[in-house]
């Protein structure tokens, strides 16, 4: 009896995994087309090009690691990986919870319903259902001043659930990042009726300074790894080529 | 632990939605699952062979699939159909599909009933084969066999079944947390975890309330027992 | 398109490599706590209550989430606290295949116990009679009318395990549901994705069950039915 439990515990223990040196568990949400998407199985996008650059410029090998947007940061700080490379943005709440490097792009949000719609600021929204995903910067502003004036909005848990029912017709529109939403939904036939509404939206207290990688505190050395190889890989043009992959502009922003 | 922040007035707030929201779709699917197992038991144990097979179908696929397929299935699935999309604006049945808590509630009724008619079914053909002839012998229609006799009696022995499959259900409610925008105790749970990253706190306190739903609900169910299934109590020493 | 068939199909392996291993896992605590809840000593047998009773009251779903996500934090600060640097990461295939091992141990428990019980003790008085020991009565005459009486139930536990592997997807692990989910959001195209899954749950349990009758039927004791 005794041999038989100390037996499972050793086997249940062995297929425990204790974290090595040299990879870099890069944390990912592939539901965020052009960032971070998959395909043909595979990830993909910008995020994922600009990680497997920065983890050349610090000679790791990047190894992905699949994770839904609402447990980014709790699964950063339950050590499941090492960093977050998915379009976080740096925001001072965020930033009571992990750390963050220097930004390595800024695109603004935006808000995206039907073409019919006039729209002349959140209170001609009222009484209609904007999707938003749930932990996200657009999630905070949505709730911050679009609920206040009566807008319904439902969070998701991931973007393209959100695009999924907006082409069903059971939402009126998203408060999404003006690049994604371009990339992911807006480009597409499902698309056609919509489009952006208003003004880029760059609120540094619901949307912070741009996107960054996150991880734990304490890390200093890495973070530091990670600037100077976001800094190398401005100065050698790989940013730029990799910019130009999947954009007409320069994503970097101010 | 951090156990204050889950009795701060917000998230006590949205626990208390989520209980209310948990027990209307128990409360809601049970009945109307209720309903349609009882009509789908009386067909798979009735003379028609086609619909027989139809709702014997039915019951099969709904027990070989699990619950949250059927809920993606019935919230994403058919809101891609055009033919429903066309029509859940303005005609009245398919309106309702529009709206979250109703496919979750649509899906739980199905489920519910699939497995409630298997057991009821079960439980009508394992009638006693001497009391149905004995009614027969007393020249009861095929319809008054199965009011006076076989369900009374076969609706009372499927209860400790029944029993299991109502908190059964009270645990699937917890799937309703996969469709968007319905906030019951795990969505609520789901909120606070993702909020302030205290997972162990958040999902203790949803398991505690399942818990204490959970022994109501066998307790309610072994008080009908001993009322309504004395008769098949061993008897007592005098 | 076929990318995403292919990932679903994988997660179909996956699926089936988590259900089989947690029903082993729920088999070997299923024995332990029937024999725990049999033996009649207070401590094991208010153990393996509480085990039954509190598992059998939370949803599987709550479980996971608190084993997947509050078990990798406990065992990290558990760690951290002991003076460790290392981090221990229970990933998604560990994870679901122990939670739903122990879930359905406890439904397994029930199972044992009540196919147990309904052995003849006759038959354990001859053997004890006769000079076996303990494990030899177990093996040579326990278990094997266990097994015919525990099937319907064992049948039924399985079918529900398999289907519960769907929630695995929920805590991040690629198997089928969870492939298909994100095939049908990134395609737009949810019906036919999800359709295409319970087809294969579907096959599974169908086989599952054929199997599972084949071996009832060298048990099935003969019953008399009424005709309506």
């Amino acid at each position: 009896m005794k041999k038989l439990l100390f037996a499972i515990a050793l086997g249940a223990l062995s297929t425990v995994s204790f974290a090595q040196g040299k990879d870099l568990k890069v944390a990912i949400d592939p539901t965020y087309e052009p960032f971070t998407f998959k395909q043909d199985g595979k990830p993909t996008g910008f995020d994922v090009d600009i990680a497997n650059a920065l983890c050349e410029q610090i000679k790791r090998k990047c190894v992905f690691v699949e994770q839904g947007w609402d447990s980014m940061i709790p699964g950063l700080m339950a050590r499941k990986y090492d960093v977050i490379i998915s379009s976080m943005s740096v925001t001072e709440d965020r930033q009571k919870q992990i750390d963050f490097t220097d930004k390595y792009y800024n695109t603004p949000s935006r808000v995206v319903t039907r073409k019919a719609l006039n729209y002349t600021g959140p209170a001609s929204l009222k009484g209609k259902k904007i999707g938003v995903l749930k932990a996200s910067t657009q999630e905070k502003y949505a709730l911050g001043e679009l609920k206040p004036v009566g807008v319904d909005v439902v969070p998701y848990e991931a973007q393209d659930q959100v695009y999924l029912d907006i082409k069903a017709g059971r939402l009126d529109g998203t408060v999404a990042d003006h690049v994604e939403v371009t990339g992911g939904f807006l480009s597409k036939p499902e698309g056609k009726d919509f489009e952006l509404k208003g003004e880029d939206l760059f609120i540094p207290k619901y949307f912070g300074i741009g996107a960054g990688i996150g991880l734990r505190k304490g890390q200093d050395a890495l973070k530091g790894e990670l600037n100077a190889a976001i800094k190398a890989i401005r100065g050698n043009g790989v940013y730029k080529k990799i910019n130009d992959k999947y954009f007409k502009f320069d994503v970097y922003g101010k | 632990m951090n156990w204050a922040v889950i009795f701060e007035a917000q998230n006590l707030a949205l626990f208390g939605t989520g209980i209310v929201t948990t027990l209307t779709l128990l409360a809601a699917s049970l009945a109307s699952g209720a309903v349609m197992a009882l009509v789908f038991a009386l067909l798979l144990t009735g003379p028609w062979a086609p619909l027989r097979w139809l709702v014997g179908a039915h019951t099969y696929v709904i027990r070989g699939t699990p619950l949250l397929i059927q809920v993606y299935l019935i919230y994403y699935g058919l809101g891609q159909l055009e033919w429903i999309q066309d029509r859940w604006d303005t005609v009245w049945p398919w309106t309702h599909l529009k709206e979250p808590f109703f496919c979750a509630l649509l899906a739980f009724s199905l489920n519910t009933a699939g497995y409630t008619a298997e057991m009821l079914a079960g439980a009508i053909r394992e009638t006693s084969a001497g009391e149905i002839e004995a009614a027969q012998a007393f020249g009861l229609s095929r319809f008054q066999v199965m009011r006076r006799i076989v369900l009374p009696s076969a609706l009372r022995r499927t209860l400790p079944a029944y029993s299991n499959e109502v908190v059964m259900m009270l645990h699937s409610t917890s799937l309703a947390s996969a469709v968007p925008a319905v906030v019951d105790v795990t969505a609520a749970a789901s909120r606070i975890y993702s909020d302030y990253y205290l997972p162990f706190e958040a999902y203790l306190a949803a398991a505690a309330i399942y818990l204490s739903a959970s022994f109501c609900l066998i307790g309610i169910f072994k008080l009908s027992e001993r009322h309504l299934l004395a008769y098949l109590a061993p008897r007592k020493a005098h | 398109m076929n990318a995403y068939v292919t990932a679903i199909l994988q997660g179909a392996l996956l699926t089936v490599a988590v259900s089989v291993s947690a029903l082993l896992v729920s088999i070997v605590l299923g024995l332990l706590g029937a024999g725990a809840k049999l033996s009649g000593r207070p401590v094991w047998v208010a153990m393996a209550t509480l085990y039954t009773t509190v598992i059998r009251g939370i949803p599987e779903l709550v479980l996971m989430l608190l084993i997947f996500y509050g078990g990798t934090i406990g065992l990290n600060n558990t760690l951290e606290w002991m003076g460790s640097d290392a981090t221990v990461d229970i990933n998604p295939f560990v994870a679901g295949v122990l939670t739903i091992g122990f879930i359905y141990g406890a439904y397994m428990t029930e199972t044992f116990r009540g196919a147990i019980l309904s052995i003849p003790k006759g038959q354990m008085e001859a053997a004890w009679a006769f000079g076996m020991g303990r494990m030899q009565t177990f093996v040579r005459i326990t278990a094997p009318q266990m097994v015919r009486y525990a099937l319907p139930g064992f049948t039924n536990n399985w079918l529900v395990l398999i289907k519960a592997t769907a929630l695995v997807s929920l805590i991040g692990l690629q198997e089928m549901t969870y492939a298909a989910k994100q095939a049908s959001a990134a395609t737009r195209s949810p019906f036919v994705f999800f359709l295409f899954t319970a087809g294969l749950f579907l096959l599974y349990t169908t086989l599952s069950l054929i199997a599972l009758r084949k071996l009832n039927a060298r048990f099935s004791l003969g019953a008399r039915h009424g005709t309506l």
